[in-house]
């Protein structure tokens, strides 16, 4: 049987420099930080004090009350940006073929806050006092079962834990579900909340994260010398991946296709990538593979960029082993400089990211470039958003335990 | 006094007006909850009444009325 080809037609986002697509591109193009220092907490006592949180939103716009309770922020915005992305999509659920109509979602960490607060509550009252939402509101799958509820979605529906590459195997899985024919929609990407007071403590244990407290809007500086740790980010980025006939047969709006996917493990080390990006680079040629092209013929890569010295400059070498002379001349950014790593979320909002560079010709910079590292020597599209066609864009994502993701997204001719 | 307490609180755990809340009211029939909601319930209500409910007696609490008369029974 032919296999079956996927475009994407809906998008969602929040993310913290803006919520819906138009404000989030708006915020790519001008190269703007959402970056600041954290508000939901008191940050006495950590090394860390700054975060990209996501701002001005109201889950009482998009979800009823007494949901809302029930929800995990990160589940708020898996289900907000979810009914973003079917909005923009046009598509009428209640016409939809249910069972073949599913949700394949990314998150990291899933209800974190949720799972702090009720332990302080077990501390403070005792274990007859924990909520009983506890359980279903802090576990990583809740996102994805919602989401089926909120649109009567009975197809294949499943939850992708990768760390940082959850929202990238996500789409990809996504996108192989439908190719091999058992969907024809798959709302797919990620969604994660992890500002927190134990999250913030443990990542700075690791030394992961970015200690420019003064200077929050500078701190996320990817492939630039004086990088020192990521930025911890928030929100949900959100696909309606579609088999192309099935949008074409009710006149959908198609942003691009999606092409190729490829992941990989390191089976190296818990938290360190693999020396030289090996696992990096396996998983970039399999989904050049995967697409039927050549490395040469992609033209922007949004990169994982961390803002971490490891990932930054094994990812630089990946891209110069797959590609040759080549990857001098690809045009190479990390989003991360200006929205945050949003670990699991991260390949959804960055998916997004090269639907943008691919519908408007125009590809987000990485911004904070200042200094040259002799390690990291390609075009990072530095500090200024680029006018430039792209016919093929491929998008990194690698996560602690060594899972390695990317996807290519095609122009739809 | 217990019942306006007992209104409130089931208005703020599953967001509904506080006028939709009788004495006669069925937690599960007219209010809308489910059986997390009736234990949360029951939990908020404990600690602001100072009770216990044990299991066996929450399996009989059906209305709002129940719940009420259980708290003047036993504060």
């Amino acid at each position: 049987m032919n296999k079956k080809r996927v475009v994407i037609t809906g998008l969602g986002i929040i993310s913290p420099i803006g919520i819906g697509k138009n404000a989030f591109f708006t915020g790519l193009k001008e190269g703007q930080s959402g970056v600041d220092k954290i508000t939901k907490f008191d940050t006495e006592g950590l090394d860390v004090k700054i975060a990209a949180e996501v701002r001005n939103f109201d889950p009482l716009d998009f979800i009823d009350k007494k949901e809302v309770k029930r929800m995990d922020r990160y589940t708020q915005f898996a289900v907000a940006a979810s009914k973003m992305a079917v909005e923009d999509a046009s598509l009428n659920v209640g016409a939809l073929d249910q069972d073949r109509f599913g949700v394949c979602i990314g998150s990291g960490i899933g209800g974190l806050e949720t799972l702090e607060n009720q332990y302080n509550v077990m501390k403070d009252k005792g274990p007859g006092r924990v909520s009983p939402f506890f359980i279903p509101m802090m576990i990583s799958n809740i996102a994805a079962g919602y989401i089926s509820m909120t649109f009567n979605a009975k197809g294949p529906n499943m939850t992708i834990v990768t760390a940082c590459a959850s929202a990238t195997n996500a789409i990809g899985e996504a996108y192989n579900i439908i190719k091999r024919n058992d969907a024809d929609i798959m709302i797919t990407g990620g969604a994660e909340a992890s500002i927190t007071p134990l999250a913030i403590a443990g990542f700075c244990s690791m030394k992961a994260l970015s200690q420019r407290n003064e200077e929050p809007k500078k701190a996320s500086r990817p492939f630039d010398k004086e990088r020192d740790g990521f930025i911890m980010g928030e929100g949900a980025g959100i696909l309606i991946l579609e088999d192309l006939e099935h949008a074409i047969r009710r006149g959908a709006r198609i942003y691009g296709e999606v092409v190729g996917y490829g992941t990989t493990a390191d089976a190296y080390h818990i938290t360190a990538p693999a020396p030289e990006g090996e696992g990096a680079y396996k998983a970039m040629k399999k989904a050049v593979e995967d697409a039927g092209i050549e490395p040469g013929e992609i033209d922007y890569i949004n990169a994982h960029g961390t803002s971490t010295e490891l990932n930054d400059k094994y990812e630089t070498m990946a891209i110069k082993k797959l590609m040759g002379d080549y990857a001098y001349n690809v045009m190479i950014s990390s989003t991360k400089s200006m929205t945050g790593h949003l670990l699991g979320a991260a390949g959804g909002v960055e998916a997004i990211a090269c639907i943008m560079a691919i519908r408007e010709g125009i590809v987000p910079p990485t911004i904070n470039y200042e200094v040259k590292d002799e390690n990291c020597d390609l075009d990072y599209v530095p500090n200024f958003a680029r006018k430039v066609a792209v016919n093929y864009a491929m998008s990194n994502s690698f996560g602690f335990g060594g899972h390695n993701a990317s996807i290519i997204l095609k122009k739809y001719m | 006094m217990i019942f306006e307490k007992v209104q409130e609180k089931i208005a703020e755990q599953l967001g509904i007006d506080t006028d939709d809340i009788t004495m006669e009211s069925s937690f599960i029939e007219d209010l809308g909850a489910d059986s997390l909601d009736i234990v949360e319930l029951l939990m908020a209500l404990e600690e602001e009444f100072d009770i216990e409910i044990p299991d066996e007696e929450a399996e009989k609490l059906v209305t709002v009325g129940d719940v009420v008369d259980y708290i003047k029974n036993n504060q």
